[in-house]
């Protein structure tokens, strides 16, 4: 049976801090995305050319 | 209250155990409201720029230079610690109140300082990321560290720190520095002085307890009217070679007339008055110059964006001048 403990305040404030760093975390990978796509969607976009002389990938 | 009941007031708060800090408390690290003109300011720099920036990248640039300036206000707040325990108006900040310890406020600052950089330099370009460290740089060692405990011009070079946002919001969207960009600069460095005189004309601080040197204390207060109306005097020039540069519009030239009349009186009453009139009603005049002051700078921004606006309609000084 799983014990019954009043939540202290201390776990309130963990909690809010949990949360907001979780919140921030899921909101820069969504904030990268979206980045990477506006960045490469972009008409300045071109793959860079390898160092091997290879093509870039246009041509 | 007395230096006895302040040391053992401190050494309790410095003793206690940090409690567990919550989001909140690292939020306010950042000084919301000082980001809140910084985002303001940077935008402005960023969308009166002549080259159009994707609006993904836009808001990535603006909310990095939000965040790489609320790091140098958590790394202020760190090395500030020592005074903010002082005075009453900061002894409820977050280390003060042994909410957060200073090594914490010190690891996040640092590491929004290099996060924030890093995304702006990947986001846009890299002179903006280097204005954003140097922005950093500035506030944390050159005010901070150095000036705001040695010189009563604190201020004066120590404003510099804000007057770089809408550089470096520019420089985001035009990969480059320019005088448009400059002049921005140079109209917030300006303002700054006699904005802040003007409220610490009526603000009764305990910078002095805390060995802050403020133009008030070290100068008195009648120095302090006359630094008011100098620089005045000075930023309504520069605030007026906007209107002709690129960025410069009818709407901007207007405003720039009404705005600086308004601070110039607001400036001239403050530098014929003494102590006793101001202490008989109370400051009116201190209190309404520096409600100005605000009106000011977020006016004459705003005109910039009225006539960034205005240009896609092709409505420009030089237009209505042919006309």
């Amino acid at each position: 049976m799983m014990a019954i403990r009043k939540p202290h305040e201390m776990h309130r404030r963990r909690f809010s801090r949990n949360l907001g760093l979780g919140l921030v975390l899921a909101a820069f990978v969504a904030l990268v995305f979206g980045l990477t796509i506006a960045k490469v969607s972009s008409d300045e976009f071109s793959v860079p050319k390898t160092v091997s002389g290879g093509s870039n990938g246009q041509n | 209250m007395s230096d006895a009941s302040l040391n053992a007031s401190n050494a309790a708060s410095r003793d206690a155990e940090p409690q567990d800090a919550g989001f909140g408390d690292f939020f306010s690290l950042l000084k919301p409201r000082v980001m809140s003109l910084v985002v303001f300011t940077a935008l402005v720099g960023l969308l009166a720029a002549p080259v159009a920036i994707h609006p993904v990248v836009g808001f990535t640039a603006i909310l990095f230079i939000a965040i790489g300036g609320g790091a140098s206000g958590a790394l202020n707040m760190w090395w500030d610690a020592d005074i903010d325990r002082i005075m009453r108006r900061t002894r409820s900040r977050p280390i003060p109140a042994g909410r957060i310890t200073e090594g914490e406020a010190f690891g996040f600052g640092i590491a929004l300082s290099g996060i924030s950089v890093v995304m702006l330099g990947l986001a846009t370009n890299l002179v903006a990321a280097g204005l954003l460290a140097f922005t950093i740089f500035f506030y944390v060692v050159i005010y901070s560290m150095w000036l705001k405990r040695w010189t009563p011009q604190n201020i004066v070079i120590g404003g510099a720190a804000g007057a770089f946002p809408p550089m470096i919001g520019w420089a985001a969207a035009t990969g480059g520095i320019s005088i448009e960009s400059v002049l921005m600069f140079a109209l917030i460095f300006m303002w700054t002085p006699p904005h802040f005189w003007a409220l610490a004309l009526f603000m009764k601080s305990d910078y002095d307890e805390a060995g802050v040197p403020m133009l008030t204390s070290t100068h008195g207060r009648r120095v302090t009217r006359n630094h008011i109306l100098v620089y005045t005097l000075l930023l309504v020039p520069v605030s007026f070679a906007l209107a002709f540069t690129s960025i410069g519009g009818p709407a901007y030239l207007i405003a720039a007339v009404l705005l600086n009349a308004l601070f110039l009186r607001g400036a001239w009453a403050i530098w014929r008055r003494d102590e006793d009139a101001a202490e008989a009603d109370k400051y009116a005049t201190e209190k309404k110059v520096f409600k100005h002051s605000l009106y000011y700078l977020f006016g004459l921004f705003v005109a910039i964006l009225i006539d960034a606006t205005l240009r896609g309609y092709g409505i420009t000084l030089q237009s209505l001048w042919g006309a």
